[in-house]
């Protein structure tokens, strides 16, 4: 099972303390990837928040296709950063780990959000389209505050890889990702973290209904809903679908992904939308055992699962800083001080959502919303 | 030396050109002459026959002939009264003297157009050969990358949506604060949540009354007492105004056809009615033989039947291939689809039925922008009747299975796989795997299945089968009371025993669908297009329907 460490925090934590939380939580082999996606960023990010990062692993060559390409479209590069690479044995090192600061084109910078929204997420298609072919370009994600690392190896090593734990790179919200066991050859768009405008999100368990969401996303008419080289991928469109296309307030994801039998809909105040909702949006109930962690643009972070998750997640914390894990033992690694006996394990009904800068804790109940 | 009689027999048949040839005991049989009078054709009948006995007594040999009669059982080699193997005479044979085997060499269908009038029967194609839906495995087995459900103890949710789910974007829903409420002032069309395998259209003429009544108390019983929501359509031909009236209506689709019988009743009912019908099924076409219309043979045109259809007794009850109104798909389809919904006030999700075709795909598109269509059922070429030409039953139609995925797949790519459920029905069940091929269908893209013949067989003991066993459904003979209007016969059928068999049926189908979701890891909704979990031992079926090739 995949190892997830969030974190949400009124400080800039160093993503490490997501990864020694990962360790705590490592069971058997676990050379098959991590994921890091910061939002908020701190460090040489702190005074760039309103433009937009391109988070990405190129080739050389593909650094220069890329560069041809930003200049074409009109992105004026203003800040370029590289992690420090230190050589660990056992990860393969790639050319180039490149993060790229850009200002909007002159033509989109008074343009409202969502233009500017899709500008993005239809230029990283374009550089994805440009560079999959032959591996040379990866392109995770392309948006205002928000930087990926990806990479194959153990988590730990990663870090020591990516030299985290002397870097400068923090943020407020991180999300990390361990996959463990059941994947080999791993293909570095299949890792968690996903993103697509301001969503991220991971998972853990395997979806058993994958195909019919994954064509049902495809048909909604939205180009960045593509990819799917992980079945997890769908969580992070749905998210995108419910709360950004259809403008649903968050926990109605939850309502989305595992909606309530019939009757217990009758408890419910909004009983005739939330049907109506589950009729329509039928091929989007995730019928698995997962836990999907994530946030949204306005720096929520959640946690829900499905009723057949075995082994919950876990959110817990003190205010001012909050770990949402697939494993308690993680949450004493990343926040240690917190009274445990406050530990939240989601159950089928709730979903956590942690307000934005790590304020409040809401556990919003399906069956009593 | 020349015989005492002719032996030119030419222009008559031997046996060998039979289907079935009667197997008789002579020296079991015990000359009862039951089932002489049990053949539902007089396919066998008493005869005499003189036998010749030679005898010899004695050291030397002297040779004694002795002639006697005996009674025997004779197969008639006249076509008109060819043994339709059905094995009535075996089931009540008490000695077991007499049954009816198989002929594989026959040449029946060489003469079987008398007069000038092709074969016509009832019952299904007759193909044997494994369906391509029986030959479909579901290969996904949860286990210990995702636990696997236990069919046993977990919740299961084996429902489908009937009607049109209008797409999210469509929805008059409004967000207010954090919360979203529905404007009531804008349509939102009828949908039934009910479940997945619904008895498929057997019109209440085509049925003996005692059938009917025993497939309706079995569907009530298990809405009522079981929980599970089973539908029954009934077919071109009406209900009887009680149950129009009656609170059951809501278990029971109503068919539209050609024919419009039966329509005046229920129109006339309307007023009475205190609940709705589950749905309206307008009926264009029929997986058994497609491109003709309804046919009821005057041999089942008695009383009950005449009067809820507003007929006269003892005339040939055809409906014509195609609806009168029809001068376009268009046309036809909205005009009847929006027409039916009015007399309900649009509360009853109304849909049209459609043999397989090449052409579905076309039906399918025209439907999915009729924002009244509440589904499209396709019924292949494995369907059933109760009265068809034998070429029709044969030689036309379309498989199910790739109408289905077809049609899936085109929705998929207009995205509205979601909003216009499909049903799938012919040849479900065929060779009593229901519920696996119900899934089948499901995870190819289906809503729902129909079931027919399998019900027919399963619940009433129907012989029928795809070596043309009995199949004489369309001449008011039926041995097992089942498509009869003959008192005589569908007394042998008691209606209490085929609605308990009914509610069997549908328990076991329905612990089976759990056994096989639950290794799947679904158990919330219905796994409808979930085609990764499908798998076949054939590289032509698998491209085919794109599902993964395995051996
Ligand atoms: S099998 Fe049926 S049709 Fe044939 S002789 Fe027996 S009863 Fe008659
Ligand atoms: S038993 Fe009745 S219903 Fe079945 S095939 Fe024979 S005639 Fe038709």
């Amino acid at each position: 099972m995949c190892r997830l460490s969030a974190i949400t925090s009124s400080e800039y934590i160093s993503p490490m303390e997501n990864i020694l939380s990962l360790e705590t939580m490592k069971e058997g082999h676990d050379g098959s990837g991590l994921g890091l996606m910061l939002k908020d960023l701190g460090g040489p990010f702190k005074d760039l928040k309103d433009f937009p990062i391109l988070s990405t692993i190129c080739s050389n060559k593909g650094v220069e296709d890329l560069t041809a390409f930003m200049r074409s479209r009109g992105f004026a590069e203003k800040f370029s950063w590289e992690p420090a690479i230190k050589n660990v044995p056992g990860v393969e090192r790639r050319d180039h780990y490149l993060v790229k600061v850009y200002d909007y084109p002159a033509e989109y910078r008074d343009k409202p959000k969502s233009e500017k929204e899709d500008l993005l997420m239809n230029t990283r298609l374009a550089i994805r389209k440009m560079g999959e072919p032959d591996g040379s370009i990866f392109a995770f994600s392309f948006y205002p505050d928000v930087l990926t690392l990806k990479e194959v190896g153990d988590p730990l090593q990663l870090g020591e890889f990516f030299n985290l734990d002397k870097s400068d790179i923090k943020s407020k919200i991180v999300l990390a990702q361990g996959r463990q066991n059941t994947n080999y050859a791993i293909y570095l768009y299949a890792c968690h973290p996903f993103f697509i405008q301001g969503y991220g999100t991971m998972t853990n368990g395997e979806n058993t209904a994958f195909v019919p969401i994954r064509e049902f996303l495809m048909g909604r008419g939205n180009p960045g809903y593509m990819g799917y080289n992980s079945d997890s991928e769908v969580f992070t469109h749905i998210a995108h679908y419910v709360n950004r296309s259809l403008g649903y307030p968050l926990h109605y994801y939850k309502d989305v992904i595992t909606p309530l039998k019939e009757k217990e809909i009758d408890t419910r105040s909004d009983a005739q939308a939330i049907r109506l909702l589950k009729r329509s949006l039928r091929p989007l109930c995730i019928d698995g055992p997962n836990c999907v962690i994530g946030f949204t643009p306005d720096g929520s972070v959640f946690m829900v699962q499905d009723a057949k998750k075995l082994r919950p997640g876990v959110v817990g914390g003190v205010p001012g800083k909050y770990g949402l894990m697939s494993e308690v033992c993680g949450l004493d690694s990343a926040v240690p001080q917190r009274d445990k006996s406050t530990d939240i394990f989601p159950m089928k009904y709730d979903m956590v959502i942690i307000a934005p800068g790590a304020r409040e804790v809401t556990v919003w109940n399906q069956l009593h919303a | 030396m020349e015989p005492a009689s002719r032996l030119d027999q030419n222009h008559k048949l031997s046996l060998k050109e039979f289907p079935y040839i009667i197997r008789w005991r002579e020296d079991r049989c015990t000359r009862c002459g039951r089932c002489t009078a049990v053949c539902p054709v007089k396919a066998i009948e008493p005869a005499v026959n003189i036998q010749r006995t030679v005898t010899s007594e004695g050291s030397s040999p002297e040779p004694k002939v002795t002639r006697r009669l005996t009674h025997v059982v004779k197969q008639s080699t006249d076509i008109e009264r060819y043994c339709i193997g059905c094995g009535t005479c075996a089931l009540v044979c008490p000695t077991e003297a007499i049954f009816p085997e198989y002929n594989f060499q026959h040449k029946f269908y060489h003469f079987k157009n008398k007069g000038g009038i092709p074969y016509m029967r009832g019952g299904r194609r007759n193909d044997p050969s494994v369906s391509t839906l029986d030959k479909l495995k579901f290969t996904r087995i949860s286990m210990l990358t995702d636990p696997a459900l236990d069919a046993g103890r977990h919740e299961f949710r084996i429902r489908t949506l009937l009607g049109r789910n209008l797409s999210a974007d469509h929805l008059p829903i409004k967000v207010e604060g954090d919360r979203l409420t529905v404007d009531p002032n804008v349509f939102v069309p009828p949908v039934r949540e009910i479940y997945p395998i619904r008895i498929g259209s057997m019109s209440i003429g085509a049925l003996s009354p005692h059938m009917w009544e025993g497939l309706a108390m079995g569907i009530t019983y298990l809405n009522e007492v079981e929980g599970l929501p089973v539908v029954m359509c009934s077919g071109e031909g009406g209900m009887p105004p009680s149950i129009l009236k009656s609170s059951a209506i809501k278990y029971f689709i109503l068919q539209i056809a050609s024919g419009y019988f039966g329509w005046d009743e229920i129109i006339h009912a309307l007023p009475d009615m205190i609940e709705d019908p589950c749905a309206i099924e307008i009926k264009y076409g029929q997986g058994a033989k497609p491109g003709d219309g309804g046919l009821l043979q005057a041999y089942k045109v008695l009383g009950l039947i005449s009067k809820i259809r507003g007929v006269p007794q003892f005339v040939d009850l055809a409906s014509p291939p195609t609806h009168q109104t029809k001068y376009s798909i268009e046309e036809a389809v909205a005009k009847m689809i929006t027409s039916m919904s009015m007399a309900w006030g649009f509360r009853v999700p109304v849909y049209p039925k459609i043999s397989g075709t090449k052409t579905a795909r076309a039906v399918l598109n025209n439907l999915a922008r009729n924002p009244y269509a509440a589904a499209l059922c396709i019924d292949g070429e494995d369907g059933g009747t109760g009265a068809a030409y034998n070429v029709s039953m044969d030689k036309m139609g379309h498989p199910i299975a790739s109408n289905i995925r077809d049609c899936y797949l085109d929705l998929v790519k207009q995205g509205k796989q979601n909003e216009l459920p499909l049903i799938a029905a012919g040849g479900v069940g065929k060779a009593g795997n229901l519920a696996a091929n119900a899934a089948a269908l499901i995870m190819l893209g289906a809503s729902a299945v129909d079931i027919g013949k399998y019900i027919m067989q399963t619940a009433a003991g129907c012989f029928g089968d795809e070596y043309n066993r009995c199949n004489v459904c369309n001449l008011g003979k039926c041995p097992r009371g089942i498509t009869t209007q003959d008192p005589k016969l569908y007394r042998r059928l008691d209606p209490d025993k085929v609605a308990e068999r009914v509610v069997e049926v549908f328990k076991a189908a329905d612990v089976e669908l759990k056994k096989i979701f639950a290794p799947l890891g679904r158990s919330t909704e219905l796994p409808i297009g979930m085609s990764d979990a499908l798998g076949v031992g054939d590289k032509d079926i698998a491209d085919r329907l794109q599902i993964s090739y395995v051996c």
